[in-house]
């Protein structure tokens, strides 16, 4: 028995946006998974719901004709993996949100629901970040575009208004071509676990794959929101590969994050997932793209 | 034979196409709900309620808060009460406790129409508290009791402290040469995690109360629910239905005792207390913490001179099983290695944390890591001995007759175990390979020995009945007090039958579920006993129903009794086996005779007055990834001797799940408290660490099986031993592995950045 008071059930995005505009309190729907916990142990007890679940105009992937790929939010995760776009041009994203829960939360979750939940152990959020994704967001008085950088605005906090739903998540051409990626999920259990910490990387190498053209460093758990660690990233592009480098990006990761100590884990094994997550997925990066070390 | 045969288990098919129904599945309609406040302190007394914002909630029918209940303390545990009263068990908690003594403690309920109703009128509840200090340290509240004790009746907090000693130990000290070795090795709490949480219902009818509940000990329940109210045991009914899963948790009354009182509040409606799995999680019971100091006194030829143990166990607030779990850890202490002089001292005390009770293997897991983990601590100091050579030439021998509890050990093959596990792992030729590794990631190889008893006689009673009633087809109903709880006792008990009475084995038909208005006696699952015990009053029923047969064959066929036996379902001439007539043609007959009709049946009682011991050992080849702080478990074989296998098939998959059980409270597992409040932080499924499917290796598992000549079919205790060896083996191979000696568990990634760190592994 779930506490529900209303449950509103639009049949399009536009009625939808008109729910939400008048019900600016009632929460989006999406496939529960979050929501259905937080109602069930009372925090979200009692509350009012959009269901927007039923509407497939939110859901499916799609390359646009500037080469931009789309991803709607309410898209599984099951989806996502198995999607032959994100399998031949974003596979770190596909892998990392194969890492979710079990088959039926990846089955019932969506993307949508994991960045707009707004923590930080998503583990769809660092590979978003470290893509440069960038989000569509819908009102009634319109669409905004916002960089998924600045979208995050402290633990479960996103910047999205009363009256607003998230409707798009693109990944711009350049963030991704020509460009390989690895995440790594550190978590107590290999299933149906939280990241302990999470760690995704991407790099761009130059044509002769001797040096890092561009790499890209992105983190879940190592502070409040998911986050980028530009000194680490800075001190890479340019680089000739080499096991030092390596060493120094990851070195250099420590001084961007800002892991706290919690019943979950300390803070000083944190740092040291941190140093040793990016190091491992730099390497694999590296290989995927056609370099040596 | 049936007896030894794969055979699928009997419950196979009606709970997988969903027709076995469980406590829930039985529910009515109109029952109402209950829903019990958990006080959000750990130690004080409530003073007052305020009830007036719960009560206007709609659908609220009545709440009962501590003072209202009876003024009556009683025990839960799930041992068969002792006549002696020296014996009895801790009678310590109300129905509800104005006391309060763990965050979490039960102090009220609401009785509504519906879940959420109920729900929402107990989060309206106001409860004033007086706070006492709490204490969570086990030692700490025996070193420091404080000024209020958990209970008036302990003054210093402890329940129990017990003390044995064998030969002279301070004598023993003083040989000369010996080598000193000392440890002090930590275990840490953990729940059973049975699938089906905790649940109930109960209701009135003709006069008396039924609770319905998913329990291993139907019998036991009624008379603690009895006690609790304060009414006759006849007046209370208990009916188990199939259940998901007991481990233990389920040997001690849960909700029966409150959800019977609740009942009659309302007169006689139904109402259903059905926990969470957050509240089976703290409101219900764990695995003892416990901590042990060891001293050992080594001969450099590798023989135990002189031992010492001084253990604690943190029985946390109210006493269910008290210091029977310690007890029994100090004792395999002294079985599993009985050489030389050995000491032991035991507390068990009070704390305010959640109540620890019965869990799988009964405080021999705890002991079972701290001695296996002690023992490779030695052997690291011994000039000449192995892993093996020290544990052969100190474990249990047959004939061993146990000075503290007279247990003998009337078969062992632990030594073939060990053998068999040694040569499957491989280990001599990777104790070689994996010599002075470095590198970020290291293998290791380790090991775990130990003996268990089977079942509690002669610490308690053991006792059973069961009951045999030939159907008109030849078939027969069978009946046992003994609880059928997933680890497959229908199934082993209606081969015995089988087997006994020369029937097929599909002519058995158990009845799985326990009403206490009609099933035999018996206390129930737990000990490892039901095999053992129930096997032996399913025999003796077996063989008397099989006389009854033939005495009726004899006056259908007019020829003597005495040339007369049931062979293979039919009658036959004893001798020359000449059939003389089927099985079935007598039931019949008996059935419908006009002139001499007989409803044969047989009911008899084992009042069991024998033990014995049961062996094993785990090997583990595992993998260890320094910088990450992770164990990959390559391998894991477990050995197992229990005598005669009664069911392969159902053994195998009955070690699995104990392996699986090792594996988590190895590695993983551990109920984590907020230092300041006493509150569970983890108490779900998600950040308690419970394994999954994928996170459990391939789990090998193999027997040696000597008959054992006191055992109803040479069979000895295989439920809970699984579990015991598992711990010690890893933590054993992590040693192999990195050089690092890690005295507590789990052995999870936190604990391993820290001693590898110190270690200077990782810098
Ligand atoms: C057993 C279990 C295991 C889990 N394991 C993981 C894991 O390993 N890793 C992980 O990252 N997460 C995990 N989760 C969390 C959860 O599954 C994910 O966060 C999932 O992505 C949530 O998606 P949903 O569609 O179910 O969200 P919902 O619960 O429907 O919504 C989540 C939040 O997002 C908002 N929202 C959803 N869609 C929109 C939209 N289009 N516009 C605006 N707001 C929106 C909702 O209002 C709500 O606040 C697990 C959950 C469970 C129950």
């Amino acid at each position: 028995m779930y506490d529900f008071n209303n449950i509103y059930q639009p049949k399009t995005i536009e009625e939808a946006l008109k729910m939400k505009s008048e019900h600016p309190e009632a929460l989006i729907l999406a496939g529960g998974s979050d929501i259905l916990i937080q109602v069930r142990d009372g925090k979200l007890a009692g509350c009012d719901v959009i269901n927007i679940q039923p509407l497939n105009e939110l859901r499916g992937i799609c390359v646009e004709d500037n080469g931009s790929i789309l991803i709607r939010p309410l898209t599984s995760f099951s989806h996502i993996t198995k999607n032959p776009i994100i399998e031949k041009f974003l596979p770190a994203l596909g892998f990392a949100v194969d890492q979710i829960g079990g088959p039926q939360i990846r089955n019932i979750g969506t993307i949508g629901g994991n960045i707009c939940n707004g923590v930080t152990s998503a583990d769809s959020a660092s590979t978003l970040k470290a893509y440069d994704a960038v989000l569509e967001i819908a009102s009634v008085d319109g669409i905004r575009l916002l960089p998924y950088a600045d979208f995050s605005k402290g633990p479960g906090k996103v910047d999205l208004k009363g009256n607003e739903i998230l409707t798009g998540i693109r990944v711009p051409k350049e963030s991704y071509e020509n460009t390989y990626g690895e995440y790594m999920k550190y978590s107590v259990r290999r299933a149906m676990d939280i990241a302990t910490l999470g760690c995704s990387v991407n790099v761009r190498l130059t044509d002769d794959k001797k040096s890092i053209d561009r790499v890209r460093i992105a983190y879940g758990v190592a502070g409040p929101t998911p986050m980028r660690v530009p000194t680490a990233e800075k001190l890479g592009n340019g680089k000739v590969i080499t096991e030092q480098l390596i060493t120094d990006i990851a070195e250099a990761a420590l001084t961007d994050v800002k892991p706290r100590t919690s019943w979950r884990a300390s803070k000083e094994f944190r740092m040291q997932l941190i140093k040793e997550l990016c190091k491992r997925s730099l390497r694999t990066s590296i290989k995927k793209a056609g370099g040596t070390i | 034979m049936v007896v030894g045969k794969k055979i699928n288990r009997v419950d196979a098919v009606t709970k997988a196409d969903g027709t076995a129904k469980y406590t829930e599945d039985l529910l009515d309609d109109k029952c109402l709900v209950a829903k019990v406040l958990h006080s959000t302190i750990a130690n004080g007394k409530v003073l007052s309620f305020d009830l007036e914002e719960a009560k206007k909630v709609p659908g609220v029918v009545k709440i009962i808060t501590s003072f209202d209940v009876p003024d009556i303390q009683y025990p839960t545990a799930g041992h068969p009460w002792s006549t002696e009263k020296a014996h009895q068990d801790v009678c310590d908690r109300k129905l509800l406790n104005t006391r309060v003594r763990f965050y979490g403690d039960e102090i009220a309920a609401v009785i509504a129409d519906d879940e959420i109703a109920a729900d929402h009128a107990r989060d309206l509840i106001k409860v004033e508290y007086e706070e006492y200090p709490a204490i969570f340290d086990m030692e700490e509240s025996v070193n420091n009791p404080g000024d209020v004790p958990i209970h008036e009746e302990k003054p210093n907090n402890v329940i129990v402290k017990s003390n044995y000693e064998v030969l002279d130990y301070d004598e023993a000290v003083k040989e000369p040469g010996l080598i000193k070795v000392t440890g002090v090795y930590e275990t840490q709490k953990v729940q059973q995690c049975h699938i089906e949480n905790a649940s109930s219902f109960a209701y009135k009818e003709a006069g008396k109360v039924v609770v319905v509940s998913a329990t291993q000990i139907p019998h036991i329940v009624r008379r603690v629910c009895s006690q609790a109210l304060g009414c006759d045991m006849g007046k209370v009914r208990i009916i188990k239905p199939y259940l998901g899963g007991g481990f233990g948790n389920r040997q001690d009354a849960l909700t029966e005792p409150l959800n019977a009182f609740l009942t009659l509040q309302v007169g006689g409606r139904p109402v259903k207390l059905m926990y969470t799995r957050e509240e089976t999680f703290f409101g219900t019971r764990s695995r003892h913490a416990m901590k042990f100091y060891i001293t050992s006194y080594v001969r450099p030829n590798g023989t135990f001179a002189a031992r010492e143990i001084v253990a604690y166990s943190d029985n946390g607030a109210y006493g269910s099983h008290a210091h029977a779990l310690v007890a029994n850890a100090v004792n395999a202490f002294r079985m599993m290695y009985p050489v030389g002089a050995i000491k032991g001292v035991a507390y068990t005390v009070y704390t305010n944390n959640p109540t620890a009770g019965a869990m799988r293997a009964y405080g021999i897991p705890q002991i079972g890591f701290a001695l296996e983990a002690h023992v490779d601590d030695i052997i690291a100091k011994l000039p000449n001995d192995d892993a093996i050579s020290f544990r052969k030439k100190n474990m249990m021998q047959l004939g061993y007759v146990d000075p503290g509890t007279t247990i003998t050990c009337h078969s062992t093959g632990l030594s073939e175990c060990i053998d068999k596990g040694r040569e499957a792992i491989g280990w001599d030729e990777k104790i070689e390979k994996y010599k002075n590794q470095t590198g970020d990631v290291r293998h290791g190889v380790g090991m775990g020995i130990f003996c268990y008893k089977t079942g509690v006689y002669p610490i308690a009673l053991e006792t059973s009945a069961c009951r045999m009633i030939l159907n008109q087809d030849g078939s027969i109903q069978l009946q046992v007090g003994a609880t059928e709880i997933g680890q497959g006792a229908d199934t082993v008990f209606s081969q015995m039958a089988a087997e006994t009475l020369s029937i097929p084995f599909e002519n058995v038909h158990i009845l799985s579920q326990q009403d206490t208005d009609v099933t035999p006696y018996d206390t129930g699952a737990y000990g490892s006993r039901q095999t053992y015990v129930t096997g032996m009053a399913v025999r003796k029923t077996a063989e008397s129903l099989k006389n009854k047969i033939c005495d009726y064959a004899a006056w259908m066929l007019n020829k003597d009794r005495i040339d007369l036996d049931l062979v293979d379902n039919h009658i036959v001439r004893v001798g020359t086996n000449d059939v003389l007539i089927s099985l079935k043609e007598v039931a019949m007959e008996a059935c419908y005779s006009r002139t001499n009709s007989n409803h044969i049946a047989a009911e008899e009682t084992h009042h069991c007055s024998d033990n014995t011991y049961s062996f094993g050992v785990c090997f583990a080849d595992i993998e260890v990834d320094i910088p990450l702080c992770q164990i990959k478990v390559n391998r894991i074989i477990n050995v197992h001797d229990s005598g005669t296998i009664i069911n392969p098939q159902t053994a195998e998959g009955q070690v699995h799940g104990g392996m699986s059980m090792g594996l988590g409270y190895g590695l993983l597992e551990k109920m984590l408290f907020d230092p300041k409040t006493g509150r569970m932080l983890n108490s779900n499924l998600l950040d308690y660490k419970l394994m999954t499917a994928i996170d459990t290796p391939d789990l090998e598992v193999a027997f040696v099986e000597p008959k054992d000549p006191s055992g109803p079919y040479g069979n000895k205790s295989l439920g809970e031993p699984p579990v015991i060896p598992v711990a010690p083996a890893l933590r054993n191979a992590v040693y192999n592995a990195t050089g690092v000696a890690i005295d507590s568990i789990p052995l999870n990634p936190e604990k391993l950045f820290q001693e590898f760190t110190d270690a200077g592994l990782i810098k």
